[in-house]
């Protein structure tokens, strides 16, 4: 048997393989209801990061998936990718436009809070970083998600995007005071 | 499959952890860059449920006609050695991975990215941007042809040189294998002196990001090959094959 392949950088060229022309889109131009979720990337001396990636992967509306892993079967919604990628620019600043996705099924009697998965690469990350995204509106659905529920209290806020005039604000921190809750998935 | 009870009416694949070793810690400090960027708290256990075993899934709109051919993408080929880069996507032991999308980009025969941020001085070719895109067959197989990429220098150190490489992008089906990684080719004299390559402390694993060469699969007169299999994590059930066409 052959194990895995190892994770590498992206390096500092990224864009020429990864950037779309669309890639910021996972819910179409228009799409009603869709906003812009945000933010900016930080190093471990609060400094911008100008050469990263933000990927995210989330639930429809409902809490769908278009994915044949989905057990209760694959559901897709028109002008909605679920998938967006932004690079960073000289700010260190991303956007991905994209609808709130749906709470979600997590066991007999649990549930998990509207969430984002997000994927962060950058030159200096020798394998990407995985976080997720919640949402400071969806308060009581926070309090008893069970991911949330797995975080130290006192680290949860840095998980939990807070509403702004394009729609939602969510900074990343590699590293430093308020470093970001990253998890091993 | 293999599958563990969430619910239900919930039954979801695991996908197996790696071996410590296997990728990259997320500090390395040989890679300078790591000390600024690298996370220092560790990281919290995310269970696998439904985000994470599910995943964007792409199709073939997403690659133009001449994507898996950088030689052909100006009006004139590109200076530099012609090699095809082939192999296949692969899950746990070997299990194919069909229809998924590669992207990848590279430096150009100097060793020159055509980027912004790349400003040493070694000629831009203008037949030659360094991206390329693709999906694998039913089979898991897909298939590059392009130049050899060319070391370059960097800051990292005094004297320090990447050796060469093609970056490799790939989604799988799952959120759980998303996974960036470089390819090198065999027997580069720069391995001993990279922290990046050096990056993955098992030697065995290390091995698995250096590709073969393929004198079945070179194109006489044409281009030589390289064989690169690239083998995404697997679910809990993937099958233990003994395949004798894994390498």
């Amino acid at each position: 048997m052959s194990g895995s392949t190892p994770s590498q950088t992206v390096g500092p060229y990224l864009h020429i393989g990864l950037e779309w022309e669309d890639g910021a889109y996972a819910a179409e131009p228009e799409t009603p209801g869709a906003f812009w979720l945000h933010g900016r990337l930080f190093d471990a001396a609060a400094e911008p990061v100008p050469d990263g990636m933000i990927e995210t992967w989330q639930a429809d509306p409902v809490g769908r998936f278009d994915h044949p892993d989905d057990p209760r079967g694959m559901r897709e919604t028109p002008g909605f990718r679920g998938f967006g990628r932004c690079s960073t620019d000289t700010k260190g600043e991303w956007a991905i436009h994209t609808l709130k996705p749906g709470s979600l099924p997590a066991g007999d009697t649990e549930t998990e809070a509207p969430h984002l998965d997000v994927s962060v690469f950058a030159r200096g990350l020798l394998n990407r970083l995985v976080t997720r995204i919640y949402f400071a509106d969806e308060e009581a659905a926070n309090a008893a998600d069970p991911v949330l529920k797995s975080v130290d209290a006192d680290r949860r806020h840095t998980l939990i995007a807070k509403a702004s005039e394009r729609g939602f604000v969510f900074d990343i921190h590699l590293q430093g005071e308020d470093e970001t809750v990253f998890f091993d998935v | 499959m293999s599958i563990h009870k969430v619910e239900n009416q919930l039954l979801l694949p695991t996908y197996r952890q790696d071996p410590p070793g296997t990728h990259p810690a997320h500090l390395y400090e040989d890679y300078r860059s790591t000390v600024g960027r690298a996370p220092r708290i560790a990281p919290v256990d995310l269970p696998q449920r439904l985000t994470e075993v599910t995943g964007p899934i792409f199709g073939s709109d997403r690659v133009g006609e001449l994507d898996h051919d950088l030689t052909r993408q100006h009006h004139s080929e590109p200076i530099g050695q012609r090699i095809i880069v082939h192999g296949r996507v692969l899950e746990g032991a070997n299990k194919p991975v069909p229809n998924t999308l590669i992207e990848i980009w590279q430096a150009n025969a100097g060793g020159r990215y055509l980027h912004h941020a790349d400003s040493w001085p070694a000629p831009l070719d203008p037949n030659f941007t360094g991206l390329g895109r693709t999906m694998t067959d039913k089979n898991g197989n897909y298939r590059f042809l392009t130049i050899k990429p060319g070391a370059y220098p960097w800051g990292n150190h005094e004297n320090a040189w990447r050796p060469a490489h093609i970056h490799f992008s790939l989604f799988g089906r799952a959120f759980t294998q998303r996974l960036v990684t470089q390819m090198y080719f065999p027997d580069d004299p720069l391995f001993a002196f990279d922290p990046i390559f050096n990056s993955v402390r098992d030697p065995k694993a290390r091995d698995r990001l250096v590709s073969r060469f393929d004198l079945a699969n070179t194109e006489p007169s044409w281009a030589l090959a390289f064989e690169f299999d690239i083998h995404l994590r697997g679910t809990d059930s993937t099958p233990f094959e003994d395949d004798k066409d894994d390498h």
